[in-house]
């Protein structure tokens, strides 16, 4: 199509409608056109052709202007001729209906402006404008109405208009719909929900959902979405119900929008309607029907065992979609009802995720629509896309998968950057069900790879995350730290890291690489990583490989310490890896005997004076130089500490930080020690021992009983004591409470008796659906005292209030326990599907020809890009789909099959092998491997369990199995004391490490049990917290306590 | 679900906002500065996607004009490129070839429509036609508020002469 059918040019015909446009000149006779000529069409739909002609102009314009810069530019240097000619038509008329001259001088003024300092200071002038006008007496509504239209102009350009909301929550309560409307429109815009005014709002809201002009109504509805907070609604629920059952489709379609809304916020306070959700679906308007998808997805999303049963519902209604039955006005781009259908696929994957019978309804379906999808419009491959994300969720077929490679491949071939993107993505979603279906777009995805789009880049980086195994991870993760060190976007920038070393540490070939990789990823982008990778990483080099390799572990050590040597001179290094490298500086510097004391102590005194506005690294260099001097004295070696360490050490003895005096002190005391006491106190290389704890501190016992013998008050844990207030409160003021804690938005009822058998009927279904709740409801603890006199009386009132206590129970934590416990028991049945999925994946692998046809037609691929596209799809064909799944892991035991991609393209192959170490390493955490399936030590060290501290999502399996493995060694106190410093500022200043005995142990038992009550509380949190609590109340302040202790002790 | 929409101008100009979630104004004022920068200086044959901040936003040039919406990480990017058009074709049907003179001053009807297809934050209408009847039914109200304003005026107009 040309150029010059562009709409803009046909402006140039007609300066009246230009006029038209701007609001000044009443739109003549067959200009008013959009709504007339649309009435046409309900009668011949065919008048829809030129119509749709004129889109396609325009959107060819669209298209085309991104194409080449000349068209457009040229373009719109006329669209500015015109609109300068469209703006001196509408000045020189006298001000139409609804816009003033002034309100048009105002936007023209903003369009000519040269820069946004300039838009502000006109913006500013019309704020002052406004304030002073809209405060005038006798203002005319029509006037008003433009004012505040103004006040939207200033809000959109990024201005305060509050002074002229309380206006806009007035035209709300107007009469005349088009002044109701715009004052709908303007606090929509202004208002958030948690907004003081909204309460205004309300009562007009519950007038105008009364009203039986139905626009009224759908004016009033689109404001419940936007402006109705978890507070308020009570007061339109029991109509927005009511409206579902309205005659016109769409005030439905408004009201089920609404309930949606409500269920977002507040799930709670309509779980007692979702039944309406399901009748809604069966509604005879299609309109209604798709709007009813928003919430049942939502619905799917958290609970998707209560719906299995509408697998039928849905996939009939997809496929009369399909089959063209939706009335018409529905198609998109000659699609049937394409939104509709999309969102149905949404529901359906979900609905047959892990569940073969369910999925084996759709499959028909699925494979009616993959097939009748026309892949030339880009609704159509909207469809295709939601079709294959579909299909890799639901339980998997394989003519299905095959298609759905089929359509990948297509959108990987395509020249349009958007369709290669969903291409991406899509292959990303297969790769977990078929694995080798990347091989045959290697090269597409290393184009992809390439290219100068960041969105596709990003996008393909997330594709090589899901493809990784050993044999890439090395040139994947490499190419992720080149990216991460070009880009400046510090939120990608913190998600790329933390891809990076989950990756680094799921896959690494080699400690040695490892530790580099995580330099890389430390030096560049320190400050973004969770403070848990670098106690992985201490971890990592604290452990080595594990029982049996002693040099190797010692080699690892000693190359990192050289590698932190090297690295710690560069300057503003990030805090989390001054941490490490200090840390490890005072495990393992003088461990090989390479370096002496004083070389590492020095090395480590440069680096708390560099950062010594630092206090967390100062921490860590302090701990570290005791940690060698302990290491040199318990070895017999003469101790001479550099004068510079003597100044530190000062300088931090009287520092303002409770916590580095009390390390400084401690250094000082252990200089002092001897060779015995040191090697009692601080054993060598102790790091990773495991520590047994008691929580329930039995030798506090006897303490308790002695205080509990004098006399003191037992000790009540804080839930139990924060509810007996709850109750004492209730019984004392209960009156005066229940009529505070919720406002009031229904009219007070006629002054008659209420009549006790009849309560709002949505309550009961609540009383009924809360039971569950833990904590008392009201209903039982009005019961509880019935001697109080005010209650019985109140009992009545109470009643009518109830929307207003349901509010009060609906605590948002209630309904996502059930859901979470829903998931659980679904997710094995999920994995064992993936599993299954993988064998067949595996059994119908395409055979290599196809491959090596491909290969043939590559020749003219540079031979830098084969490389790269060898060493990342490499062993590809291998199975190993590394999950991280301990039970994935478990079950694939030797199912290695790398002959088998050898025997299918030896040309890779060579390259593959080249990749991989000819003796290979065994993995770092890579529990894949036979020998370490039945190593335990991963889950059961203390990191771990600290991290646990930081990370209370973390299930307390893991926590708690180490607890009952620890063995009786005296554990390394000061490393796992400087790791714990960092986890808990709390818990320090108990240990003490010139302690040497017994009683050492268990005052460490103590600062750590408060943590690990903590870290333990996944499967008892009633308990865990319980316990938290008694350690906190007898052992908070140990200060007071140790020292008197430990004197006994040392003599 | 989509968290707002923004209409912007080559020239980085604000023509039209909406927002579904909660953004304080000042959040507002940063995330559509961050957003210009970001979509306007991309290249022309780049996808229509952005990653920003952990969600995705979909824009569109028509013309001089970027309409932006702003995802969820796992919404349909292609749905959504296609819900814009579905509402610049609104659009032209109820301006009749629409361009970017008709939104700089008529923004409040651009609301209303919008209004109409999207409620929540999700697709609510489908069909062109019936958001084009709603729409219709709410001018014909405002055309005979017009009138009647009119015949006031008049009256007014001939009883003080």
């Amino acid at each position: 199509m040309p150029y010059g059918r562009s709409s803009i040019f046909k402006y140039g015909l007609s300066l009246d409608q230009l006029a038209v446009r701007a609001g000044q000149i009443p739109r003549p006779g067959p200009q008013i056109g959009p709504f007339k000529r649309s009435e046409p069409d309900l009668a011949a739909p065919h008048d829809l052709l030129p119509l749709a002609e004129k889109f396609q102009s325009w959107k060819n314009l669209a298209d085309q202007s991104c194409l080449d810069q000349p068209v457009p530019r040229q373009i719109e240097s006329k669209l500015e001729q015109l609109k300068t000619i469209g703006r001196e038509l509408a000045m020189g008329s006298h001000g139409g209906f609804g816009q003033s001259k002034e309100f048009l001088e105002l936007v023209k003024s903003i369009g000519e402006s040269r820069s946004k300092s300039e838009e502000d200071r006109i913006i500013l002038r019309e704020i002052e404008t406004l304030k002073r006008r809209i405060v005038e007496p006798d203002i005319p509504k029509r006037k008003m109405k433009e004012y505040i239209i103004r006040l939207v102009y200033v809000e959109m350009l990024g201005h305060d208009a509050s002074f002229g909301y309380i206006q806009a929550v007035k035209m709300t309560h107007d009469d005349s719909l088009l002044l109701k409307r715009t004052g709908y429109l303007a606090v929509t815009l202004f208002l958030n929900e948690d907004h003081d005014l909204i309460i205004l709002i309300v009562n007009t809201i519950q007038k105008d959902l009364k009203s039986d002009n139905y626009l009224v109504v759908c004016a009033a509805l689109g404001a419940v979405c936007r402006l109705i907070n978890e507070e308020t609604i009570p007061a339109v629920l029991p109509q927005v119900v009511e409206l579902l059952g309205h005659q016109k489709e769409a005030v439905r379609k408004k009201a089920v929008m609404a309930l949606h809304r409500f269920y977002q916020k507040s799930p709670s306070t309509v779980s007692h309607l979702i039944s309406n959700f399901r009748k809604k679906l069966c509604d005879s308007d299609p309109g209604v029907m798709g709007a009813t998808l928003c919430p049942l997805f939502d619905l799917v999303t958290v609970d998707v065992k209560s719906y299995k049963d509408l697998v039928v519902s849905f996939v009939s209604i997809l496929k009369q979609v399909v089959e063209r039955r939706l009335p018409k006005s529905y198609d998109y781009h000659q699609m049937p009802a394409p939104f509709i259908q999309i969102k149905l696929l949404k529901i359906l994957g979900l609905l047959g995720n892990g569940d073969k019978h369910a999925s084996e309804q759709m499959y028909t379906v699925l494979g009616d629509l993959m097939r009748k999808c026309d892949a030339s419009t880009n609704i159509g491959n909207a469809i295709l896309y939601e079709c294959i994300c579909c299909i890799s969720s639901i339980y998997p077929n394989p003519k299905l998968l095959e298609a759905a490679a089929e359509v990948i491949s297509k959108f990987l071939k395509s020249d349009n950057h958007n369709l290669k993107y969903m291409g991406i993505d899509a292959l990303g979603r297969l790769i977990k069900l078929s694995p080798d279906a990347a091989e045959q777009h290697q090269l597409a995805v290393i184009d992809c790879l390439e290219d100068p789009d960041d969105t596709l880049k990003r996008k393909t980086f997330e594709l090589l995350q899901k493809m990784t195994k050993s044999s890439n991870v090395e040139v994947i993760v490499d190419r992720m730290i080149d990216y991460m060190i070009s880009i400046n976007d510090f939120h990608y920038k913190t998600e790329i890291a933390s891809r990076c070393v989950e990756l680094a540490e799921q896959f690494a070939p080699s400690n040695h690489w490892f530790i580099l990789t995580m330099n890389k990823v430390f030096e560049h982008a320190g400050d973004l990583v969770n403070i848990k990778v670098a106690h992985n990483l201490m971890r990592l080099i604290a452990e080595g490989f594990g029982e049996d390799d002693d040099t190797a572990d010692s080699q690892l050590r000693s190359s990192a310490v050289e590698s932190y040597l090297r690295i710690v001179t560069e300057p503003k290094l990030p805090s989390a890896f001054l941490q490490v490298i200090c840390w490890v500086l005072g495990e393992y510097g003088t461990a090989d005997g390479k370096y002496s004391a004083s070389y590492i102590t020095g090395k480590l005194c440069d680096i708390a004076e560099a950062y010594s506005s630092d206090e967390t690294v100062k921490a860590y260099a302090i701990t570290a130089l005791m940690k060698i001097y302990a290491i040199e004295i318990a070895a017999g070696r003469r101790l001479d500490i550099l004068p510079e360490c003597q100044t530190l050490i000062e300088e931090l003895a009287a520092s303002h930080s409770t916590d580095l005096q009390q390390r400084a002190y401690e250094l000082q005391a252990v200089v002092g020690l001897d060779a015995r006491a040191i090697e009692s106190a601080m054993p060598s290389d102790a790091s990773c021992e495991d520590i047994e704890i008691d929580v329930t501190l039995p030798f506090l016992d006897s303490f308790v009983q002695q205080s509990l013998h004098n006399g003191d008050q037992p000790y009540i844990p804080e839930d139990e004591r924060s509810r007996a207030i709850d109750i004492s409160n209730f019984s004392n003021q209960g009156h005066r409470e229940s009529s505070t804690h919720g406002l009031k938005f229904e009219a007070y009822e006629m002054p008659k008796l209420p009549v006790p058998s009849h309560p709002p009927p949505p309550v009961s279904h609540v009383s009924t659906e809360l039971v569950s709740i833990p904590e008392p409801s009201y209903s039982r603890e009005t019961q509880f005292s019935p001697t109080n006199p005010p209650v019985p009386s109140s009992d009545a009132e109470l009643k009518l209030r109830l929307d207003g206590v349901q509010k009060k129970w609906g605590k948002p934590t209630y309904p996502s326990t059930s859901s979470s416990s829903s998931g659980y028991s679904s997710s094995p049945a999920n994995g064992a599907s993936q599993m299954e999925s993988a064998a067949t994946s595996t059994s119908t692998s395409r055979p290599g020809e196809t491959y090596k046809d491909l290969k043939k037609a590559e020749v003219e691929i540079s031979p830098e890009k084969q490389k790269l596209a060898a060493s990342l799809f490499g062993g590809s064909t291998r199975s190993e789909k590394r999950i991280s799944t301990t039970t994935h892991r478990a079950s694939k035991g030797g199912g290695h099959s790398t002959e088998k991609s050898s025997v299918l393209k030896p040309s890779a192959a060579s390259t593959t092998k080249a990749n991989i170490p000819p003796q290979p390493l065994p993995d770092l955490l890579d529990l894949g491997e036979p020998a370490r399936l039945s190593m335990v030590a991963p889950l059961t060290d203390p990191f771990m369990q600290l991290e646990g501290l930081l990370d209370q999502k973390e299930s307390g399996s893991s926590g708690t199995c180490a607890v009952t493995d620890g063995s009786n060694k005296e554990p390394d106190i000061v490393s796992l004391y400087s790791d714990l410093h960092m986890d808990e500022q709390s818990s320090q200043s108990t240990l003490n490490p010139l302690a040497p005995s017994e009683s050492n142990s268990s005052n460490l038992r103590r600062t750590i049990s408060g943590g690990l009550a903590q870290a333990t509380k996944g499967p008892n949190l009633k308990e865990a917290l319980e316990k938290d609590a008694l350690v906190r109340q007898v052992g908070v302040n140990p200060t007071t306590q140790n020292p008197n202790l430990f004197k006994d002790l040392l003599g | 679900m989509i968290h707002f929409v923004l209409l912007v101008s080559r020239q980085g100009k604000v023509r039209l906002t909406k927002w579904y979630s909660p953004y304080s104004q000042k959040e507002r004022t940063k995330v559509i500065r961050e957003l210009t920068g970001l979509i306007l200086t991309r290249g022309l044959k780049l996808c229509n996607f952005v990653e920003w901040r952990g969600y995705k936003v979909v824009y569109k040039r028509y013309a001089s004009l970027y309409f932006c919406m702003c995802i969820d990480q796992d919404d349909n990017e292609l749905e959504v490129l296609e819900i814009i058009h579905h509402y610049v074709e609104t659009l032209d049907r109820y301006f009749g070839s629409v361009c970017e003179l008709d939104l700089i001053f008529n923004f409040h009807k651009a609301y209303y429509i919008l209004d109409e297809l999207l409620l929540a934050g999700e697709l609510q209408e489908p069909s062109k036609k019936i958001v084009a009847r709603l729409i219709a039914g709410q001018d014909s109200l405002v055309e005979a508020a017009k009138e009647e304003a009119n015949s006031i005026s008049n009256i007014i107009a001939q009883a003080t002469k």
